[in-house]
């Protein structure tokens, strides 16, 4: 299965490259590292830039430099900045990974992570415990609802879509899934509308943070490397799986298993996601789509290519949302609509050529 | 209700839109709908209908929403303001208090009910068969619909100013037929206050942060709670957020600790449950001066985001914060 069949018409664009060139790796990661180090550099704190690349030399395995940074300074730079742009990047490349493979499972270009109403799920249970709990005292509170709203989510949107439809069309699934999004939406509204002096703490929830330092950071990374392995092996089927469920049957796939592990593999990504980080969109949506784009259809290069991509452009949106009216800061969600929607534009039109 | 914080609930929901998941809540508060401040101008404002009797009506009010004639003193008053309803009862109007808004959580013995000055029901507002109807926010066209019933509704936005505050306590005297003991409640806290914050040691340059949730987001110098630390020479730190970032800008968590503040004030001790242990648990914020020093101070929600008689309470924690924080 070394080749996803012959060319045919395919909901999304052709497989350009099979595999993942060296380049492109190579590429794909000096810019995630150019970011991370951007964002590491800078910050409302105002401490020199030199001093925290010498600081983070230092810290380097066997490398002892004085950088002669405040130990206040130092403490700050390793309990907040670190974490935060290892979240951002952690918390980017999981949705644009599970973005890609909802993209895959469904073969439609517009699934995006919260498509199975995972983010409505998150809302429901995260505004529930914040409006039925006095105060955070529990710091794993908020992350361990939303973790749990999102996967419930989706597996009411899958029971749904099994019970509504036959066979293993993928459309009862989407429309389960919107019908699942309404209904959790609904009551989290409800719940809101009781609860209005809860307003704002819901909506800063809802607008995405990656602020939550190391805790959150090892909170979410096993689910991150398991969902991600898992989804990264998996590329090739949904190389064969994009061909057509019959095609791919007669390919000798069990089309509904492949469908389902990926799903779960990127609905855990999702969840692990926002449960760390809040609903920050756009992000699932747009990093898959610029990919193949730019460098190929092939899921075997869109999943690896979108970890490490969504990655770098959740480190970029958060180092603009906490540096553009620092030493205020503005929610995360904001930045990457405001920023992602014209870059993404930008590139269909640049290679316009491609495919349509 | 937490109305210091409508102004940037609503800043939050306009961005939200941008961000595409837009839903059904509160307008955000019209900052521009200030009280006409006329009165101190017009302390008399019943000059005109030449008192007749004790009560002194009909009476001409000044309030958010322009010029409120109220011809019989009110039995049947209809409160959707925490912030009025503290007034109404701080002024002697309490036993004409029919219902209170869900928010109205002081004092205990307002009649607190399930009416919403968020999301106000008309229908429900006029079975309580009102006839003074008092509210801070003009959500829904809320003060048009109830006009046209033809019961006078005073619009009392949340303060931007001490004097507004002030003046607020005056016009719901005058409205309910409680003038005398209203200019004495203003009074009083106008000395109460000034007394408090002429009795601050000014000779250290004490810097301060307050907190309005642990997002965390806080309020600059030019807003109602800002003004008030203002009274006692403090400097804020979120004053250095640019103006783009609003009145109430969310602050960065690795500026707070950079700036290091002399004294910390939680404005989110019941909402969010926020303490002096809990901010030491926060990454980074450990080793503030503030929590090693134990100059944070835990404020009570209510009080510091609403407008009423109770800011000359507030006004003295922060003097004997102030106090303590000069002494070492």
């Amino acid at each position: 299965m070394s080749r996803p069949g012959p060319s045919r018409a395919k909901p999304l664009s052709p497989p350009r490259a099979t595999r993942l060139g060296p380049l492109a790796a190579l590429v794909a990661c000096c810019v995630l590292l150019a970011s991370m180090l951007a964002a590491l550099l800078v910050g409302a704190a105002d401490i020199a830039p030199q001093k925290v690349a010498l600081q983070l030399l230092d810290w380097l395995p066997f490398v002892s430099i004085d950088s002669g940074l405040a130990p206040v300074e130092r403490a700050l730079l390793f309990e907040l900045r670190v974490p935060r742009v290892l979240l951002a990047a952690i918390v980017g490349g999981l949705l644009a990974c599970a973005g890609a493979g909802y993209q895959g499972v469904f073969r439609n270009p517009l699934a995006d992570p919260y498509l199975l109403g995972a983010a409505a799920g998150a809302g429901l249970t995260t505004t529930a415990a914040i409006v039925f709990t006095t105060g955070d005292g529990n710091s794993l509170l908020v992350p361990a609802a939303a973790f749990a709203g999102a996967i419930g989510g989706v597996l009411l949107a899958y029971a749904l879509g099994n019970v509504a439809g036959r066979g293993s069309g993928t459309a009862t699934l989407v429309l389960a899934g919107v019908a699942v999004t309404s209904f959790l939406t609904a009551i989290q509204t409800f719940l809101q509308q009781l609860n209005v002096e809860e307003l704002q703490r819901v909506y800063s929830w809802i607008l995405g943070n990656v602020g939550g330092g190391w805790e959150q950071v090892w909170l979410v990374l096993p689910y991150a490397l398991v969902s991600v392995a898992v989804m990264l092996l998996y590329g090739r089927l949904l190389d064969v799986l994009s061909v057509g469920d019959d095609e791919a049957a007669s390919l000798g796939l069990n089309v509904a298993k492949v469908r389902l592990v990926v799903l779960l593999a990127a609905s855990l990504a999702t969840a692990s996601a926002v449960a760390v980080s809040g609903l920050i969109g756009f992000v699932g949506i747009v990093v898959p789509h610029v990919v193949r784009r730019l460098a190929g259809g092939s899921y075997r290069v869109v999943l690896p290519l979108s970890l490490v991509g969504g990655a770098a452009f959740l480190v970029l949106a958060d180092l603009i949302a906490r540096t553009v009216i620092a030493p205020a800061e503005l929610p995360i969600g904001v930045v990457t609509a405001f920023v992602g929607a014209p870059f993404f534009v930008t590139v269909l039109r640049l290679t316009r050529r491609v495919d349509t | 209700m937490r109305p210091v914080r409508t102004a940037f609930i609503g800043a939050l929901l306009g961005v939200l839109s941008l961000a595409g998941c837009g839903q059904n809540s509160p307008a955000p508060q019209d900052a521009t709908a200030q009280i006409t401040t006329a009165t101190s101008a017009a302390p008399s404002p019943a000059s005109t209908a030449g008192s007749s009797g004790a009560a002194g009506f009909p009476v001409t009010v000044q309030a958010g929403n322009g010029p409120v004639v109220i011809q019989r003193r009110p039995e049947r008053i209809v409160s959707l303001s925490p912030t009025a309803t503290e007034g109404l009862f701080a002024v002697g109007a309490g036993p004409q208090v029919v219902a209170a808004d869900d928010q109205s959580n002081y004092p205990a013995e307002a009649p607190k009910s399930t009416l919403s000055g968020f999301k106000p029901n008309v229908e429900a507002i006029v079975a309580r068969k009102p006839d003074l109807i008092v509210l801070a926010n003009d959500i829904d066209g809320i003060v048009a619909k109830l006009g046209t019933l033809g019961v006078p509704v005073l619009l009392e936005p949340a303060a931007t100013k001490l004097d507004d505050a002030y003046d607020q306590i005056t016009d719901l005297g005058a409205a309910t037929g409680n003038k005398a003991k209203s200019e004495e409640v203003a009074t009083g806290m106008r000395k109460r206050i000034e007394a408090i914050a002429a009795a601050a040691p000014r000779d250290k340059k004490l810097t301060y942060y307050h907190e309005l949730d642990n997002t965390p987001y806080s309020a600059t110098s030019t807003t109602f709670i800002g003004q008030i630390y203002g009274l006692f020479g403090l400097t804020n730190i979120a004053d250095k957020a640019p103006d783009a970032a609003g009145g109430y800008p969310k602050l960065s968590a690795e500026f707070v600790a950079k700036a290091d503040p002399d004294i910390v004030f939680l404005g989110d001790t019941k909402c969010c449950g926020q303490s002096r242990e809990t901010l030491a648990k926060r990454p980074g914020w450990s080793g503030l001066s503030a929590i090693k020093n134990d100059r944070v101070v835990a404020l009570d929600d209510d009080i510091a985001s609403r407008w009423g008689p109770r800011i000359a309470d507030l006004a003295e924690q922060v003097g004997d914060a102030v106090k303590k924080a000069a002494k070492s």
